[in-house]
């Protein structure tokens, strides 16, 4: 940036910092304001998830998946169930099938909500982050009303759901979405069209199309990128090819496709998908069907290996379970898209200032707890 | 004109000791005892209204449990005061690697900014500390013994991220001060006077006299002078050196307790001296906006302090609307688009006063 050079200073961003969404550590050069390299540091949040589910059963595996990505505890369910049913063969019934479909995009929203808002006060805006989560905070009220819980729902079992939804969830659910959707244009008016935002965002941290696949990024920053992959429509899993829904890909709205206002406004845009799928997930909805039909007496899958990947709020996510026959898994691995997403923030955040490599680091969206695992 | 008029009153209660340095001693220390007393009360009050119109735009209700009467209280009016308290009551901490002297320094000195900035404020035509010949620039002189402050909390902290935001306030206080001290210049050339009474007294006669409506320039040179007294009090969208996403706090970093409580005064503080001159630089200072509706002197005080508010209010609102600028976007706005501007303002308004003579 500059021509003029001073002695180069080594930072610590971390491993308690506001901005680093969880306990990361970034080692930065820098040269004045100057971001000359950045090394993130992780595994402060390790909690041996793949090892312990080596010594658990297969339904209680569940429970840590919920814990790694703490922000899209369904989505993570769900990506195990869909591989636990391929590798166990067994077909879940319409009324499941479209209940976790309804579950898995309130969570979308509910965690692209989360991004969204956090961009901004990670851009310095502090009233967009509680508008966002006031809204995130109804769907939590409505996961809380079906299952308990409102963070770690432990909601999607192999074969089935914990519980069905209750009565009155559908009513609640629609009567939200007619709230949240005037709410998403007034969080895209404060942020998305806001001159300043526009001004710290575009054409910053540009994530070139090769750049963005040849480190394997997924989800959301990859199709900010101008990659049109979205797993609901390249290999759809669950039922999601029964649905009417479009995947935005970055254009360079403000600036250059793939800088940071894409990836944060490819969010907003699927937030608003994300709320036309479950209008039609519940309009085909069936009205009877047991939740617990195909819920196996035990868990023990054949011997053999399966991959399955699912498209969490952050991308692809992949289990590969390994089965020896008994009913705990011989080895069980989890493919998080979060973590391929930061090892591209040294090649796309280098050379840029200080304040620029945390709002690339924040569009890009990670959660320490599905990285370090 | 407050100590004269304290002196003199002192004088002619007891004549056989008058002119007598006690008496001078007196009449100086109760202005500064009573500025002091409105700066706590303006403190209290500024930081409810930052924490109620915070919440108002924050969709939420903010504090509600503190306040007087029982253990509910009212609309969490006394929240400042328990906030205050607890700042004050705490351990008093120190890094160990810290450079003593000026780290213990440096709040002091914002303080003594903001607070001698505040003599030359006029609340009305007889209420003002001193009127000095020279009183708009005093206040922008003493305005700038903030960033001594902060250079000195940000390096002598020892920390990197204080000194981040030392560094940043440094180039950002001074920089902005030229925009800021131009749009002034406008102001005196037309009201042909530094002093702030007679800057007032220029604008008598009603809102259609007001500087600000003077001509066609003004609006503009209000607008550059509001911005940059906002990157000036470090407030958002400037307030790039305490960005609490970025740099954790910025300067102030390593200050807890008391030492914290005078830098985060001094802000709000510094907030309401650059509205004062804004209010009277440009909208009348305390005279009414109506020519011989409510003016007199307590009036005054009412219109100044309103006035005042008003533009805290804006700077409050402003906050919590719009997310932060990075240093470069600060600088580039500041030299290549303030500077030029406030330059082409100052040669019209020159002009202007020229021609219509």
């Amino acid at each position: 940036m500059g021509l003029v050079h001073g002695e180069q200073m080594v930072l610590n961003i971390g491993p308690q910092h506001p901005a680093t969404h969880g306990v990361l550590r970034l080692q930065v050069r820098t040269d004045g304001e100057v971001v000359s390299q950045i090394t993130p540091y992780m595994g402060y949040l390790h909690r041996c998830f793949e090892k312990h589910c080596e010594n658990v059963t297969y339904e209680q595996v569940i429970p840590f998946t919920d814990r790694c990505d703490y922000l899209s505890s369904m989505s993570m369910n769900f990506g195990y169930v869909v591989a636990m049913e391929k590798l166990m063969d067994i077909k879940v019934n319409d009324r499941v099938e479209h209940i976790r479909v309804i579950m898995a995009e309130l969570q979308r929203i509910a965690s692209h909500l989360l991004c969204t808002g956090v961009y901004g006060l990670d851009l310095g805006a502090f009233t967009p982050f509680l508008w966002a989560l006031r809204d995130r905070e109804r769907i939590l009220d409505l996961f809380e009303f079906t299952c308990g819980a409102r963070l770690l729902y432990n909601y999607m079992w192999v074969g089935g759901l914990s519980h069905d939804i209750p009565t009155g969830f559908v009513e609640s659910t629609l009567e939200f979405l007619d709230y949240f959707e005037p709410k998403v244009d007034e969080l895209e008016n404060i942020l998305a069209h806001n001159k300043i935002l526009v001004e710290r965002s575009a054409d910053i941290g540009v994530m070139p199309k090769d750049v963005a696949i040849s480190y394997g990024v997924t989800g959301p920053n990859l199709r900010a990128s101008g990659v049109n992959w979205d797993l609901r429509k390249n290999d759809p899993y669950s039922i999601y090819d029964r649905f009417e829904f479009d995947v935005p890909v970055g254009v360079g709205g403000k600036g250059t496709v793939g800088d940071c206002w894409d990836r944060f406004y490819v969010r907003i845009i699927e937030i608003r998908e994300s709320v036309k799928i479950i209008r039609q997930a519940i309009a085909s909805m069936p009205k009877e069907g047991d939740v617990h039909q195909s819920l196996p007496k035990k868990i023990r899958p054949p011997k053999g290996s399966i991959y399955a990947r699912t498209e969490t709020p952050r991308g692809d996510l992949g289990y590969y379970i390994e089965s020896d026959g008994s009913p705990i898994p011989y080895r069980l691995k989890m493919r998080s898209p979060a973590f391929t997403a930061l090892s591209v923030l040294d090649e796309i955040a280098s050379g840029w200032l200080l304040s620029d490599v945390l709002a690339i680091l924040g569009s890009l969206d990670i959660v320490l707890g599905e990285i370090d695992r | 004109m407050t100590v004269d008029y304290i002196f003199d009153s002192l004088n002619q209660l007891l004549p056989e000791l008058a002119g007598s340095s006690l008496f001078l001693i007196i009449s100086m220390l109760l202005p500064i005892a009573l500025l002091l007393g409105f700066i706590t009360i303006y403190g209290f009050g500024v930081i409810y209204s930052e924490i109620k119109v915070s919440s108002f735009i924050q969709d939420k209700t903010g504090p509600m449990g503190q306040g007087p009467g029982l253990h509910a209280g009212k609309w969490g009016l006394l929240q400042p005061v328990a906030d205050g308290l607890k700042l004050f009551i705490k351990e008093d901490i120190i890094p160990a690697s810290a450079d003593r002297p000026l780290f213990i320094l440096a709040p002091f000195l914002i303080f003594i900014g903001a607070l001698t900035s505040f003599i030359a404020v006029p609340f009305g035509e007889k209420i003002i500390i001193t009127d000095m010949n020279i009183g708009i620039f005093y206040i922008v002189g003493m305005g700038s013994l903030a960033v001594i402050a902060l250079i000195l909390a940000g390096w002598s902290s020892n920390n990197k991220w204080a000194l981040y935001g030392g560094m940043r306030s440094a180039a950002q206080i001074i920089s902005y001060e030229i925009p800021a001290g131009i749009s002034l210049v406008a102001v005196i050339m037309i009201a042909s006077s530094l002093s702030m009474q007679e800057i007032i007294a220029y604008q008598s006669g009603g809102i259609t006299n007001w500087i600000i409506f003077d001509n066609p320039f003004m609006p503009i040179v209000f607008i550059i002078f509001f911005i940059s007294t906002l990157a000036e009090t470090n407030r958002t969208p400037f307030d790039l050196p305490e960005s609490e996403s970025e740099l954790v706090a910025g300067f102030v970093t390593e200050y807890s307790g008391t030492r914290y409580a005078i830098f985060f005064l001094s802000e709000y503080a510094n907030m309401f001296v650059v509205s004062a001159v804004s209010a009277t630089a440009f909208f009348g200072g305390w005279q009414s906006p109506v020519d011989g509706f409510l003016d007199s002197p307590a009036w005054s005080v009412f219109w100044m302090i309103s006035k005042t508010f008003f533009l805290v209010f804006v700077m409050i609102w402003i906050r919590w609307t719009v997310p932060r600028l990075r240093v470069d976007q600060l600088m580039h706005m500041c030299w290549k688009v303030f500077i030029p501007i406030g330059l082409f303002n100052v040669f019209g308004v020159a002009i202007w006063t020229i021609l219509r003579g």
